[in-house]
């Protein structure tokens, strides 16, 4: 049967693998070709970086990062962060990436989903939504790293994103992240049951506990995490472990 | 020397850099008057039936490749380019594809989530050289929202289970397919290239005698 995935994230700045709080305090964390490859041998199931400089002068590096990372990582992987273009899309898909996250560029413009999934198929375009409750049980999509909100709401968007020819939705939870208290539960199960797509929950994991709560009581589909992982305060094995002894399906290498 | 198939259809870098990773000498083919060159072949694939067919008959490969399967070297088609293997997809109307496998491929049926994405077992059908050393339930990464129906039986070498229990690998003689992708499946995949890679060179020392 299929199993559940866990997913290290990975935020480049500058080619450099990094991780802040709430969007902000950036700290070193490592070289991401060189943690890409550490994870794939721990058994990650998945990978995505999330290119959070993406100014345009920037991108050469990115792509270099990309083509360096398929020449060592054999598991998917996710390229994300500033990708405007049918043009930036086909170029990180060339250079070996195996799916591209959508944000801003897909709020702005959501003809770009429904393009790129007809010229390279539903399953490589991911849409990443940045979800902010503003309400009890009512969710904003912010974008722009977070700094500009839309007036979208977040369940109206994922299904629209799906309407459009998404193939996943990357779900983050923007009170959340970086606080290591735990998925925004409520948030994923809603817009879980709200979409007929892959949902990857993101933003607070700080135990193994919470990874597991996320594919349980948030019925994701997928599990993103970064610092816990970067910091080496759990491997993935570790997780793994954890999550087979809780019954949920993972895979074993 | 292994070719792979650039019809502007998969993500071929992938294919070449795992096949190097293991060991073999693998060549991007744009045009099928290249096929001569090579002891064996994968063909790609993702997106839509239709359009790979299309795609493969504006460059000139259905005939050429068609001959290359019955040239008996080895074959393997990964993902689409498995179920465009078959005689008929499904996906958007009823469209002809190679044929050199019989059966149809068909919709995952209401129920469930599609496309099936994600990492899922494989359960051994029977004994293979393909997956020779492949443990039985080890994982392999997938993305597709069709399956093949082969009409004969022993083509079927391994299946998965997603709600419904579905071809994983196919082949017959020479003629071999994977719906998973085993270029982006770290381990067991790399495995399987291995395997594949051995086969094209232990058919190269044949030929050459």
């Amino acid at each position: 049967m299929l199993s559940k995935r866990i997913i290290p994230c990975l935020d480049v700045h500058e080619g450099r693998v990094v991780k802040g709080t709430n969007f902000v305090q950036l700290r070193d964390a490592g070289d991401p070709v060189e943690l890409a490859a550490l994870y794939d041998q721990e058994g990650a199931d998945e990978l995505i970086f999330l290119d959070i400089t993406a100014s345009s002068d920037n991108r050469e590096t990115m792509v270099d990062v990309v083509r360096r990372t398929a020449e060592q990582v054999f598991i998917p992987f996710t390229i994300g962060g500033g990708l405007r273009t049918i043009g930036d899309i086909r170029r990180m898909l060339r250079a070996g990436a195996d799916k591209i996250a959508l944000n801003t560029s897909a709020v702005q413009n959501p003809r770009l989903i429904q393009e790129g999934a007809h010229a390279f198929g539903s399953q490589c375009i991911v849409v990443a939504i940045d979800a902010r409750s503003n309400a009890p049980g009512q969710w904003e999509v912010y974008i722009h790293g977070g700094r500009t909100a839309t007036g979208k709401d977040v369940l109206e968007w994922a299904a629209e994103a799906e309407a459009l020819g998404a193939g996943e939705i990357l779900l983050t939870s923007m009170n959340r992240d970086g606080t290591k208290i735990g998925y925004e539960l409520e948030l994923t199960r809603t817009v879980s049951r709200a979409v007929s797509l892959p949902v990857i929950a993101s933003g607070g994991v700080g135990t193994l506990e919470h990874l597991a709560e996320g594919l349980t009581l948030g019925e994701a589909d997928a599990v993103l995490a970064a610092s816990i992982f970067h910091y080496k305060e759990y491997s993935i094995g570790e997780a793994k472990r954890y999550l087979a002894q809780r019954g949920i399906l993972v895979r074993h290498s | 020397m292994i070719g792979i198939v650039d019809y502007g259809r998969g993500n071929i870098r992938s294919v070449e850099k795992a096949l190097e990773k293991v060991g073999f000498e693998a060549t991007i083919m744009a045009s099928p008057a290249e096929l001569s060159t090579v002891n064996g072949l994968i063909l790609p694939g993702v997106g839509a039936f239709a359009d790979a067919m299309q795609a493969l008959e504006q460059g000139g490969w259905i005939e050429p490749l068609i001959q290359f399967a019955r040239s008996g070297r080895p074959f393997l088609g990964i993902c689409l380019g498995m179920q465009i293997l078959f005689e008929i997809g499904e996906e958007h109307g009823e469209h002809t594809g190679l044929g050199l496998l019989t059966g149809r491929v068909v919709k995952f049926p209401p129920g469930r989530k599609v496309p099936h994405m994600g990492w899922n077992s494989l359960r051994l059908e029977q004994p293979s050289h393909l997956l020779e050393g492949i443990p039985n339930e080890s994982y392999f990464y997938f993305v597709h929202s069709y399956y093949a129906e082969p009409s004969e039986q022993k083509d079927i070498v391994a299946t998965s289970d997603y709600g419904v229990v579905f071809p994983a690998v196919v082949g017959k003689d020479n003629v071999w397919g994977a719906q998973f992708h085993p270029e982006k499946s770290s381990p067991w995949g790399l495995q399987i290239l291995t395997n594949f890679g051995k086969w094209v060179n232990a058919d190269d020392t044949l030929s050459s005698h």
